[in-house]
């Protein structure tokens, strides 16, 4: 009995474990801290926490559909460089479509490669981050973007703006997040991305398309960091090619942050967003305490780690793996 | 037929890569006649040289990537790795304690690198091992945690220091080779002897494989990643010693996506990013590839963008290409 | 008999999972040289009490002897340690290293410097090897050897170790009659040195040929032990089902509707060729046969999931060509798969959504999933079929055997089929559950579906179907009305014994 108690605190911890160290970190940096849970800095976490958290919600796709995403970060950069470039060149209101729709063609690439083609998406996906390095690159010759007449565009609006009070990054992660949460959580194609990520051959053998579904979530992912590019751009009006370099790492940190496996077949948008949330605010939390930036990377790490394990213990019934 | 193509495809694996290379040095001379800006012919005796020298750095990581990944794990951190090494190395030459050595410094500080890679390796196998999570999230994890570490040294600044009598060991050379290609050779000399005749190794690959049937067979799996996890980790170590004996300053934000070129130097290699297949020898041709294909578009003119674009499709191609030889053709499931 | 030649004794062993008292006060005794059999049907404890003894699981209560000796078994090492041996059914090779490597795994001989002692390894699996008289070295990569080979090589291995006792799992499943012959000489071998041996095996003919003495469980309850020259299959097979062998036929339909299905030459590389046959709607037509004669392949073909190199596919009449899985459903294909956990379910998933799958895009409520038309769908098919779970949003995975299989069926049934094929319906699953199935299949070929059986169980393959047709190595030997099968001429058939008169 006494294990059976055991093992149902475990699963609890390891359903809900993300939201209660989520509640409990607030609660010890608000405590240190009251500035913490001002309307002021809430909203400066989350505008911060816009661009990684947009493109964690694509990666959510991928992930949940078994498979990874490496390549968002350095797509990141395309998106950002060519709308930028393409400002300046044919203005904004034909720069944004024409730039989702290059971003897209790449997402379509990686979509038929994993999708159609079965090729094994950690590696295709990293050499994607070479290849779209090297197109960006390419692109804008190795120079950095800026716009010419920074203050006389309404493109700042993206990232600068504001809207109802809200700064628009913020509204547009939210509105996106609750978009694709409704897609994944309500919709046949949502069934589908976990039934593909749970079992992908018996989701075969129940006529579902996989290649169809792995590519879409890839399409998914490319709107998401054509999103994120354009907030990217336009937040800044300028960029080196590098500006999303590094990003892939930190959207997957936060996607396990929330609870999906990598194995595929579990994880939810609302989890992506507590784990977008967990990682502003631990950042966020560390700075106001006063501490350096780079011990949130340490943080972070030691959280990741945490989180998977205490799930993957919870569970196996047991906390130590049982590998001799 | 299905016998036949195996062959076939084992036969590309082992060789393709070394077939590669010959296309690369005849494409990069033969275009180089006409494209390139000097007149120096590219499989010149001296620039081969400088390209074994430049490989190193990857090189001495991938040989110890082949090694996890024929393990069937991943490392992602050992670009980490790579950079506290290298400010180990060089912020403990100034330290106070050492002051009297003089010169003694030089293997203490090597030491002191090689002992934090080889400890930080073993702590990503440690919770590998004792957690049970997927080595990618794991070092995953710690990639961010040790970069983390680097930036505790000396900020965003970066750290330099200059020994000289270290930075004559790294341009000497012996029999017309330069340290660090020596270095790399006898690490892959190592990791060869390890994967291919010890009983280590032989389990290395049999874990990677089947690792329910190595369980099954009494391997003690845990220790042995353990052990494969320092043995990256030292030679990530042994890889930024090497580089900044010579360079003398490291910035915090160095060995930034190594992992990534390793891993497709490795791949390109051949080694199954499933584990159980792979060696050192495809390893130093992927190394020796990826290097080539830099210089060589240098070369002939172009930029690092394009370099970046062509390997990234290259590892495309080879994934490919893997894949057609393995299909069975009408009658496979399609699932 | 005495104690003293007792190698092995498992005492009053009970094991229970959650919801399953998998071994329930199971025991079982092997004696030096004894070949003791340990029959049962599928989901009988055979494997579960296997694990116990080689230490996978832990029992709840229950001693393990060896000899007179009391031991706890930590892991398969430790047993392995003691001299307990398991070959086991699933092969558990590395294909990618050499034959020695494999049957030395684990205990690779050293020399200075870690090395591996080539030379001494070579020289000791060859003399395994030559021992078990087979047509390959220790150099082989094991990845190019055909799965026989690689069984001999699993058993390669059991001679390695100083065996107390030996313990073969389904060892003939994939072996031709000439590798049987030579692994019923190594068994023979074993045996003269003293080894007490378990075999486990579903084949009569082989129980009866090798074996001293039978043990037979019945859903986790020990029902005995007999000695095998004192007793006949009846009688076991009656021990095992505990109850008379109902082997009664079905009536034979001869007032049957349409030809539903209709196969035509149809060829699939060398996995199977030139096969035709039909199935009349309110039919069930049996396809009996060893495993890898081709019935699976042929029901992955008419369900769009491999290309057929020949011949054609008429449902209703027309010519049909399916690309997929998705096609054979939009024309009324179900396949109720062989491989429950791998391909039938999502075991991550909820009971609902995984009975649902099939039809996701058309249970629609504007742009959403109606998820009410779902749970109707889900009550519906748990109450006809009545599947025991405690809600439809627990996992699958946490459900038992059977009733993990009436999810896969409901979820085929409620795509209300034309052609209902079920590969193995009853693999791995309870008595009660299995009576139940068969059941059912009457049921639905009673109100018109044209129904496809595949199993490897004969008394379900006698009682279940209007028309048998049986296999052997990728042909259609013969196609039988129930009334004129008998086991003889069934046997005979799938043994490719005789070439018979092709339907």
């Amino acid at each position: 009995m006494a294990t059976l108690n055991r093992q149902k605190i475990a699963s609890v911890l390891a359903k809900q474990g993300i939201l209660i160290a989520f509640a409990v970190f607030m609660i010890a940096f608000t405590v240190a801290n009251p500035k913490f849970l001002s309307v002021d800095n809430v909203f400066s976490v989350v505008r911060s926490s816009a661009i990684l958290g947009v493109m964690a919600l694509g990666v959510s796709f991928v992930v949940i559909s078994g498979n990874l995403d490496l390549s968002v970060g350095s797509m990141m950069s395309f998106s950002t460089i060519v709308v930028l470039d393409l400002h300046d060149k044919i203005g904004p209101l034909l720069a944004i479509p024409t730039m989702f729709g290059m971003t897209l063609c790449l997402g379509a690439l990686i979509g038929f490669l994993v999708g159609y083609l079965r090729l094994n998406s950690l590696i295709v996906t990293l050499g994607m981050l070479s290849a779209i390095h090297g197109l960006t690159l390419t692109y804008s010759g190795g120079q950095n973007m800026d716009i010419a007449d920074k203050s006389g565009t309404w493109f700042s609006v993206f990232g600068q703006g504001t809207a109802l009070g809200i700064p628009v990054p913020i509204l547009i992660f939210i509105s996106l997040a609750a978009f694709l949460g409704v897609l994944l959580s309500k919709t046949a194609f949502g069934r589908k991305v976990y039934a593909v990520g749970g079992n992908g051959t018996a989701a075969t053998f129940s006529g579902i398309r996989r290649a169809r579904a792995v590519f879409m979530c890839y399409m998914i992912s490319a709107a998401c960091v054509a999103t994120a590019g354009l907030i990217q751009a336009s937040r800044s009006l300028g960029s080196q090619n590098t500006v999303g370099q590094g990003l892939e790492l930190e959207v997957l940190a936060a996607v396990i942050l929330g609870g999906a496996s990598l194995l595929g077949g579990s994880g939810t948008i609302f989890k992506t967003v507590i784990g977008v949330l967990i990682l502003g605010f631990i950042q966020n939390g560390l700075l106001l305490m006063g501490l350096q930036f780079y011990v949130q990377f340490v943080v972070t790490w030691v959280i990741i780690i945490l989180a998977v394990w205490l799930d993957i213990a919870a569970k196996r019934g047991k906390l130590w793996s049982s590998m001799a | 037929m299905t016998v036949q193509s195996n062959r076939l495809s084992k036969a590309l694996k082992n060789g393709a890569i070394w077939g590669f290379i010959v296309l690369e040095l005849i494409f990069f001379s033969v275009a180089g006649e006409f494209l390139s800006l000097s007149n120096k012919a590219f499989m010149d005796y001296e620039n081969m040289l400088l390209l074994l020298k430049q490989s190193a750095p990857i090189g001495i990581i991938a040989m110890g990537m082949t090694l996890v990944m024929v393990n069937g794990n991943i490392d992602l951190s050992v670009g980490a790795t790579f950079a506290i090494a290298a400010i180990i190395l060089l912020d403990s030459m100034t330290w106070p304690v050492f002051a009297g050595l003089g010169d003694w410094v030089i293997p203490v500080a090597w030491a002191l690198a090689l002992m934090v890679g080889t400890v930080l390796g073993a702590l990503n196998g440690l919770i590998v091992w004792k957690t049970g999570v997927d080595a990618f999230i794991v070092t995953l994890g710690s990639m961010l945690g040790f970069r983390g570490i680097v930036f505790m040294f000396n900020g965003e600044n970066p750290t330099s220091h200059l020994n000289w009598t270290l930075v004559d060991f790294s341009e000497a050379k012996f029999l017309g080779l330069a340290t660090a290609s020596w270095f790399l050779l006898a690490v892959t000399l190592v990791l060869w002897f390890i994967m291919a005749k010890t009983v280590h190794g032989r389990n290395a690959y049999a874990i990677g494989d089947n690792r329910e049937a190595a369980v099954n067979a009494g391997i003690r799996v845990g220790p042995h990643m353990m052990i494969n996890f320092a043995i990256i980790g030292f030679l990530a170590a042994l890889s930024a010693v090497v580089f900044y004996s010579e360079s003398g300053s490291v910035n915090p934000n160095d060995g930034q996506l190594y992992e990534l070129w390793v891993i497709t130097a490795v791949v390109l290699g051949g080694t199954k990013i499933t584990g159980g297949a792979g060696n050192v020898i495809g390893t130093l041709g992927g190394v020796i590839a990826i290097q080539l294909l830099r210089k060589g578009l240098g070369h002939i003119g172009a930029d690092t963008s394009t370099v970046n674009l062509v390997i990234g499709l290259i590892l495309i191609a080879v994934l490919f290409l893997d894949r057609q030889l393995n299909v069975q053709g009408k009658e496979e499931l399609k699932v | 008999m005495n104690q003293s030649d007792r190698v092995l004794h498992l005492d009053t062993i009970v094991k229970t999972f959650p919801g399953v008292r998998a071994l329930d006060g199971v025991s079982l005794s092997v004696m030096r040289g004894e070949v003791h059999a340990l029959m049962g049907e599928n989901g009988a404890g055979k494997s579960t009490l296997m694990k116990v003894l080689g230490g996978i699981y832990q029992p709840d209560s229950g001693n393990i002897y060896m000899g007179d000796q009391k031991v706890t078994m930590s892991g398969p090492l430790e047993a392995k340690g003691k001299g307990i041996v398991f070959i086991h059914q699933e092969l558990s090779l590395a294909e990618e290293l050499s034959v020695a490597e494999n049957i030395y795994l684990g205990e690779l001989p050293r020399k200075s410097f870690g090395r591996v002692d080539w030379p001494r390894l070579i020289d000791q699996t060859n003399a395994i090897l030559k021992k078990l008289n087979v047509g390959f070295d220790a150099k082989t990569r094991v990845g190019d050897l055909s799965i026989a080979n690689q069984q001999m090589v699993e058993i390669a291995r059991a001679l390695t170790v100083d065996a107390k006792a030996v313990i073969f799992d389904e060892p003939t499943a994939s072996l031709t009659d000439a590798e049987k012959v030579v692994l019923f000489d190594v068994i023979a071998d074993l045996k003269a040195d003293g080894v007490g041996i378990i075999y486990i095996s579903h084949r009569m003919e082989e129980i009866f040929k090798i074996t001293d003495r039978i043990s037979i469980l019945r859903d986790g309850q020990y029902q005995g032990t007999v000695i095998t020259r004192e007793t006949n299959e009846e009688a076991v097979t009656q021990m095992m089902i505990g109850r008379e062998l109902d082997l009664t036929r079905v009536a034979v339909h001869h007032d049957l509707g349409e030809v539903a299905l209709e196969v035509r030459g149809l060829s699939c590389g060398k996995l199977y060729q030139d096969v035709s046959f039909k199935v009349r709607r309110g039919e069930v037509v049996g396809f009996y046969g060893l495993i890898g004669a081709g019935r699976t392949e042929i029901a992955e073909t008419l369900f769009g999931l491999r290309d057929p190199s020949a011949g054609q596919i008429l449902l209703d009449g027309t010519e049909v060509r399916l690309r997929s899985p998705a096609d054979a459903i939009a024309r009324g294909i179900s396949l109720v798969p062989e491989d429950r956990k791998g391909q039938g379910l999502i075991l991550g998933m909820n009971c609902r959504d995984n009975m649902t799958l099939p039809q996701v895009d058309d249970l629609k409520a504007g742009p959403f999933v109606a998820e009410g038309a779902e749970i109707a769908i889900f009550d519906q098919y748990r109450d006809r079929l009545d599947i025991r779970t405690p809600s439809w949003k627990s996992r699958v995975g946490n459900l038992s055997g059977g009733n993990q299989q009436k999810i896969v069926i409901g979820k085929w049934l409620s795509m209300h089929p034309k052609v209902l094929i079920v590969d193995e319906p009853t693999r791995g699953i309870d008595v009660g559950s299995k009576a139940e199935i068969h059941k059912l299949l009457r049921e639905l070929a009673a109100l018109g579906y044209a129904v496809m059986v595949i199993s490897s169980e004969m008394p379900e393959v006698l009682h279940v179907s209007d028309r048998i047709v049986a296999m052997y190595a990728g042909r259609i030997m013969r196609t039988f009305f129930a009334e004129e099968v008998t086991e003889e001429n069934l046997i005979q058939a799938i043994s490719g014994i005789t070439a018979g008169e092709a339907a």
